[in-house]
């Protein structure tokens, strides 16, 4: 692609970063959360996808460091739910809410301005989603470009 | 507390979370090297089956084990300030349940240790046991849920896995025109569930089976939903008018998934029948719904066979034959569910047919499954499926004809076998019910055996053809697989009265009884 | 009679979609007919929680303490999900299809039959 649109590419993409990542992180006190952040990150990798050539892009992107982000991703978050059982509790049990560690703070009932560092284990699992859809998203596309025998460009 | 009373406690939140984790796993296993994926996934799938067993013990000895996901305690379904009303997602595990998940733990257990030999020839293997064990926790989850959404999104996992598991060796493309068929028939199907949902939902404003099931009154929004649950359900399990995706998908499929399509098919028919007796029970009108399932029964079984005898292809023969077999289970079930508002009739036959057909669910699980494999073997070692192309290979593959036999014996219901016991109930009580319903039932049965005499003849009898005198026996995993199933069936059929009263008759009477439901998880108010 | 309109659009939408599913012949089209259904289904479901009056279920900066039902939304949450994974995998399908078969049309896909 010309000049013009990969530097816009180049400006556009950090910034969708930290659009996609303040949805994720904002999860539960405004409408986002895990899925919704990471496939608008996502949607920024396609945009560079578009913008450099497909083979540049898989030239230091490539599946394996995909895969792993998926995974990492994935067991972060059955890893989350599993640990409540360390505490004695059940299955997915919020050992995080009203704790004073990470996350504690109890969450103020009624109309109030937002305060982040509430919710429990809750922002953690959007972060683990996260990662997991912008990595499964985007391995989803790089394989369905590798899969044509010409590239995107 | 001790390690037992943790396993115990939390049996059912582990039966899902343990299949997940070792899926999510695989992948990173698979790039390690194989044998320590190899013992990755037998380890796992012990651990599953393990727990499956202990909370199956658990709920047959002491009554419906309830878990509540994020509560502060297992069995605290109700929270204390909600007023009356269950607000988390609750695993209901009643005997029912246990029942099926027996059925998932012994069957996933053979077809794992089957296709560690039969799929050792391929490579990426890593996405196969990925969605193995994806599967896996569709239908634990499926079995075990007593929530009506969770139920959709088990069922989504599990059709999403068996698509692409059907596709999973390409097959020059006709593997993915069968998943393909399959996979938009399963989304229309979820679709329509989604819509009868949504239709609860805004009915009763609940999404618990006890809180619907309590709160039920028959409206006409009702009769809606429980037709469209109706139609997507007996779509998922192969019933006829719908059935014709399962000749393909399960003739394309690798053999051991296709064993455990069939025990996905049956969580289907769980899902239905948890629909038609526990949720609406004796507020809709029995008898009609009960001669809608009985017809689509009689169907089911006479389509299913009629085009099981001219069929060339092995396992598109067993596949029809997988959808005659649901019809025997839609008929006994139907019966049962026709004569349900009749306390007389039903302690006179009425539960009778509902065990019949409840049994013959796991008879049909191990014995189909034991086909199937039987006929994977055959596939792996010859690599044709064409009945014409094959002849006399009863004289190297000695254990694997012994597995036919016993498999075929067994479908068409001869004594001493597991298949004859379930089918025997079938026969009497709806005999009693409806004596043409029953005659029909006896000659499908014989034109089963015909079939099953004609393939048998076909591929085990006559000389030795000179192009397959090299074939060996088949691989040692695979035969102990295929033994485990094949013991089953002879000691379900030797024995069958202890394994009614233990196993069947408990989850007949957990699932008519809808006032018990209720009462084990909301507490008897 | 403007209350109802979310349902009369739930419904425009059904069937719009069931008739792309069952009269058209491309893959794609079939899938876009998919889509157009799970659509209908999200509406419906989103519709359901709605009250008088009531403005979003989210207590940041909240105008008023009357709010819809956050339920429904976490229902549709999950189902826009399976919906995204449904449409890749059959469009893998078809991806397949096309370079073994040199066809998208459902009636030239037909190797299996019987």
């Amino acid at each position: 692609m010309s000049r013009i649109v990969r530097t816009a590419a180049d400006l556009l993409y950090p910034t969708i970063l930290i659009f996609g990542l303040y949805i994720i992180a904002h999860g539960h006190l405004t409408p986002g959360g895990g899925f919704q952040g990471g496939a608008v990150i996502a949607t920024g990798g396609a945009l560079v996808i578009v913008a450099y050539s497909y083979k540049e892009v898989t030239g230091w992107l490539t599946k394996n460091v995909l895969m792993g982000q998926e995974v990492i991703g994935l067991v972060g978050f059955i890893g989350v739910g599993l640990l409540a059982f360390a505490f004695g509790q059940v299955f997915f049990f919020n050992y995080l809410n009203a704790s004073g560690s990470l996350f504690g703070i109890p969450v103020p009932y009624g109309i109030n301005a937002g305060e982040l560092n509430t919710g429990g284990f809750v922002p953690l699992m959007n972060f683990a989603v996260g990662i997991e859809v912008w990595g499964g998203l985007t391995l989803v596309l790089i394989y369905m470009l590798s899969g044509l025998e010409k590239e995107v460009c | 507390m001790t390690f037992a009373d943790f396993i115990v406690t939390n049996a059912p939140a582990l039966l899902v979370a343990i299949p997940l984790f070792a899926a999510f796993l695989c992948p990173v296993m698979g790039k390690i090297s194989s044998t320590v994926r190899n013992c990755w996934v037998m380890g796992m799938m012990l651990i599953t089956a393990a727990i499956a067993f202990i909370l199956a013990y658990r709920v047959f000895a002491t009554g419906p084990v309830l878990y509540v996901f994020g509560a502060a305690a297992a069995n605290l379904a109700i929270p204390l300030d909600s007023g009356g009303i269950p607000i988390r997602i609750i695993f209901t595990v009643d005997a029912m349940s246990a029942f099926m998940e027996i059925i998932c733990a012994i069957v996933g257990l053979t077809v794992l240790l089957y296709s560690l030999s039969s799929e050792s020839r391929n490579s990426s293997l890593e996405g196969y046991y990925t969605l193995f064990f994806l599967m896996i926790t569709g239908v634990l989850g499926m079995v075990s849920t007593g929530d009506l959404f969770n139920f959709f999104v088990f069922l989504e996992i599990l059709s999403l896995a068996s698509a692409g598991m059907i596709a999973y060796r390409i097959d020059g493309g006709i593997a993915v025109e069968a998943a393909l068929k399959y996979f938009i028939l399963s989304t229309l199907g979820a679709i329509f569930i989604l819509f009868a949902i949504g239709i609860f939902y805004g009915e009763y404003n609940a999404l618990n089976i006890a809180m619907i099931a309590q709160r039920m009154q028959y409206t006409m929004l009702d009769k809606i939903a429980l037709v469209l649950i109706i139609a997507a359900l007996a779509m998922k399990c192969g019933a006829v008018p719908l059935h014709f995706w399962t000749p393909d998908a399960y003739s394309m499929a690798p053999a051991s998934v296709t064993a455990f399509l069939v025990v996905a098919s049956q969580a289907s028919l769980y899902g239905l029948f948890r629909v038609l007796f526990t949720m609406y029970n004796v507020t809709m009108n029995c008898v009609t719904v009960g001669w809608i399932i009985i017809i689509l029964g009689v169907l089911s079984m006479v389509v299913g066979v009629t085009m099981a005898i001219p069929q060339k292809d092995i396992k598109r023969l067993m596949a029809y034959h997988a959808v005659s077999q649901t019809g025997y289970m839609l008929l006994g079930v139907g019966v049962g569910l026709a004569v349900l508002g009749n306390a007389a009739l039903t302690s006179a036959f009425g539960s009778m047919a509902m065990e019949g057909g409840i049994f013959h669910i796991f008879n049909h699980a191990m014995y189909k499954g034991l086909l199937f494999l039987t006929a994977g073997v055959i596939v792996y070692r010859i690599g044709t499926r064409d009945l014409n192309k094959m002849g006399g290979l009863g004289h190297t593959m000695k254990y694997t004809m012994i597995f036919f036999i016993i498999g075929a014996l067994a479908i068409a219901g001869i004594p001493p076998l597991n298949g004859f016991a379930s089918k025997q109930m079938i026969y009497e009580s709806v005999y009693l019910f409806n004596p043409l319903l029953a005659i029909i039932a006896m000659v499908v049965s014989i034109l089963t055996l015909a079939s099953f005499v004609k393939v048998f003849h076909s591929v085990f009898m006559g000389p030795q053809l000179p192009e397959y005198a090299g074939v060996k026996e088949a691989p040692l995993p695979m035969l102990i697989g295929m033994g485990i199933l094949a013991a089953i069936c002879i000691l379900f059929g030797l024995f069958p009265q202890p394994v009614v009263d233990m196993l069947v008759a408990p989850a007949v009477h957990a699932l008519a009884d809808q006032s018990g439901y209720i009462a084990s998880v909301l507490g008897g108010a | 009679m403007l209350w109802n309109l979310p349902l009369i659009t739930v419904v425009v939408l059904t069937l719009i979609g069931l008739v792309t599913v069952l009269l058209k012949k491309n893959i794609i089209k079939i899938l876009l007919g998919i889509n157009i259904l799970e659509s209908a289904v999200n509406l419906f479901l989103v519709s359901l929680g709605y009250r008088e009056g009531g403005v979003a279920p989210i207590f940041t900066l909240a105008p008023s303490e009357l709010m819809v039902l956050p339920t429904p939304q976490a229902l549709v949450l999950t189902s826009i999900v399976i919906g995204v994974a449904t449409s890749a995998l059959v469009l893998s399908f078809a991806m397949v299809l096309k370079k073994k078969y040199g066809t998208v049309d459902i009636n030239e896909i037909r190797r299996l039959h019987g």
